[in-house]
């Protein structure tokens, strides 16, 4: 047990001198690294802007509020692209992701040393990747649009919903597919009866956790001119209509907020 | 199953049927009905023009033979000065996100936290998480001007809300029983948070943060798009001028940073817990 030795009483502490030594090290090199990044920002920083930034603040603010509301007319059009894109998207997203979900779960998938890393390859670069940028490329490819929005959604959460649908797969009952394998089932029947009622309230879970983020994903896609609301909301940015972007913001947020409760609704039933 | 008595002589020789997933058949119809419309409904709203989607698989696949010559060099200077701008704004953001965002989780777990202060908490990691980032920092941008700064402020906004909501839930679920034995021995409040609850939430704090780093990078990538500093300003020119073999070495770039932030958080989690 670390103990000091203070004026012939023995102190208690938490760590040996050797520890705390390591310990104010790492901070030590923390800090150092912490000042270095600050010392870069600042310097890339036009410290005139920051002072004036409350000045600033304020007079966006009075020019924003209140919110052009007759607006709202031209939204529902761009609300429901958005809803399109993160719901297609989503549902392209899970009918590629289940195989390779299949195949890079170590329990399923066909090879374990050539399959598997590609299927976790696949997962990793989908999800390293964000859907503004595959929104990007997309538009380069196939032109801006609400279908490019659509794949981009799609590809970016192919990642997510196969790394959570693997992790699903592998944590089966084995007894259970023991079990439908033992009645002389085939291959597919295994997968049929024996897999898929296992997993299927957590790939229902995950369909719906996926739409809920793709719902929030999907109403900035228009910035880069993939569709949806955002087109409005980088539009009314360039000609500087602060009483529209309050008003948009605003809508984005309710479409947020209902697609949680939704989420959170529909997760409660299923789980 | 629903129908627990039935004719076990009217069964033999049926085969036997899965059951369905939604039971009542209404239900079932009723649901499956409405999606396909909605289907059809949405589908026929998205125009896809074919023909410029022909034209464009040359290019498409221009850039997926850019992934097998990644061109490092020829705009290296602007490639290594943005990284290390999304590195510097990833690292700063974190440190001083996490930093504020412990005493808020502090304040928003109710065992802890006296009824006002957890409202408040709870409040402020509502508004951080309902608002984008990338719509922070547009409003950043506009307020801050151009540069890493909007985008170091937007992501330390951002993992506040992250990092607070979950630290908080992992400190209400902690165990009683060892911060009421530090509280016994007359500690105080400080003491016991040091003692008592720290060492439990620690592993988790120290999981989470290394998380959050690796989110952060991802999004310090998508920042550059609204002028907030980063990698991504140089990745938008590249797709703008279709030099898709300098955007594949910057994804391969990006790619491979956030591999290797992921097995280093698997090798630190291990140690930690």
């Amino acid at each position: 047990m670390p103990v000091q030795d203070a004026h012939g009483l023995k102190v208690w502490q938490r760590r040996t001198s050797r520890e705390s030594l390591f310990h104010w090290v790492l901070w030590l090199v923390g800090i150092a690294i912490f000042a270095y990044c600050w010392q870069q920002i600042s310097a890339a920083t036009t410290w005139f802007f920051v002072w004036d930034a409350p000045r600033i603040a304020g007079d966006i603010w009075t020019r924003a509020t209140p919110p052009r509301w007759e607006y709202i007319a031209q939204l529902g059009r761009p609300i429901w692209d958005t809803l399109n894109i993160a719901t297609l998207g989503t549902l392209l997203a899970l009918i590629m992701a289940v195989p390779v979900a299949f195949l890079a779960a170590s329990n399923t998938t066909p090879s374990r040393y050539l399959i598997r890393p590609i299927a976790l390859l696949i997962i990793v670069s989908t999800r390293s990747i964000n859907s503004l940028i595959w929104a990007l490329l997309l538009i380069a490819i196939i032109g801006p649009g609400v279908f490019a929005g659509v794949i981009a959604i799609a590809i970016r959460s192919i990642g997510f919903c196969a790394k959570l649908l693997y992790e699903a797969i592998e944590e089966i009952d084995d007894t259970q597919v023991e079990a439908i394998t033992a009645t002389g089932a085939s291959r597919w029947q295994v997968m049929a009866y024996g897999i898929v009622p296992q997993i299927l309230p957590a790939f229902a879970g995950i369909a719906v956790f996926r739409w809920d983020i793709n719902i929030r994903e999907s109403t900035v896609l228009g910035l880069v001119g993939a569709g949806g609301i955002g087109l409005q909301l980088s539009s009314s940015l360039n000609v500087l209509a602060w009483p529209q972007v309050s008003l948009i913001l605003l809508v984005i947020l309710l479409a947020v907020v209902i697609s949680e409760w939704v989420s959170a609704k529909v997760r409660g039933a299923i789980i | 199953m629903s129908d627990t008595t039935f004719d076990v002589n009217a069964r033999i020789g049926q085969p036997w049927k899965k059951p369905h997933f939604i039971q009542r058949r209404w239900l079932r119809w009723t649901l499956l009905a409405g999606f396909i419309a909605y289907l059809i409904a949405s589908y026929m709203t998205i125009e896809v023009n074919w023909s410029r989607v022909y034209e464009g698989l040359e290019r498409g696949k221009n850039f997926v033979l850019a992934f097998t010559s990644p061109d490092f060099t020829s705009r290296s200077s602007d490639i290594y000065e943005g990284m290390v701008e999304s590195i510097v704004m990833t690292v700063a953001s974190s440190v001083v996100g996490i930093a504020i965002s412990i005493p808020i989780a502090l304040g928003a777990a109710r065992n802890v936290a006296p009824l006002p202060v957890y409202l408040i908490c709870r409040g402020i990691i509502a508004v951080s998480r309902a608002l984008q980032e990338i719509i922070v920092a547009i409003l950043l941008v506009a307020i801050f001007g151009f540069g890493p700064l909007a985008g170091f402020l937007t992501l330390s906004f951002a993992t506040i809300g992250f990092l607070s909501k979950l630290l908080a839930e992992d400190i209400e679920s902690m165990d009683k029983v060892q911060a009421e034995a530090i509280k016994a021995s007359g500690a105080r409040w400080a003491q016991w948070i040091n003692y008592g609850v720290q060492p439990q939430v620690m592993p988790r704090l120290i999981g989470l943060s290394i998380y959050r780093l690796d989110i952060n990078f991802r999004e310090s990538a998508i920042l550059g798009l609204v002028g907030a500093g980063g990698i991504g300003a140089t990745l938008n020119t590249a797709f703008d001028r279709y030099e898709y073999d300098t955007a594949a070495a910057i994804l391969l770039i990006i790619i491979v940073i956030v591999m290797a932030l992921e097995y280093m958080s698997g090798v630190i989690r291990a140690r930690v817990q």
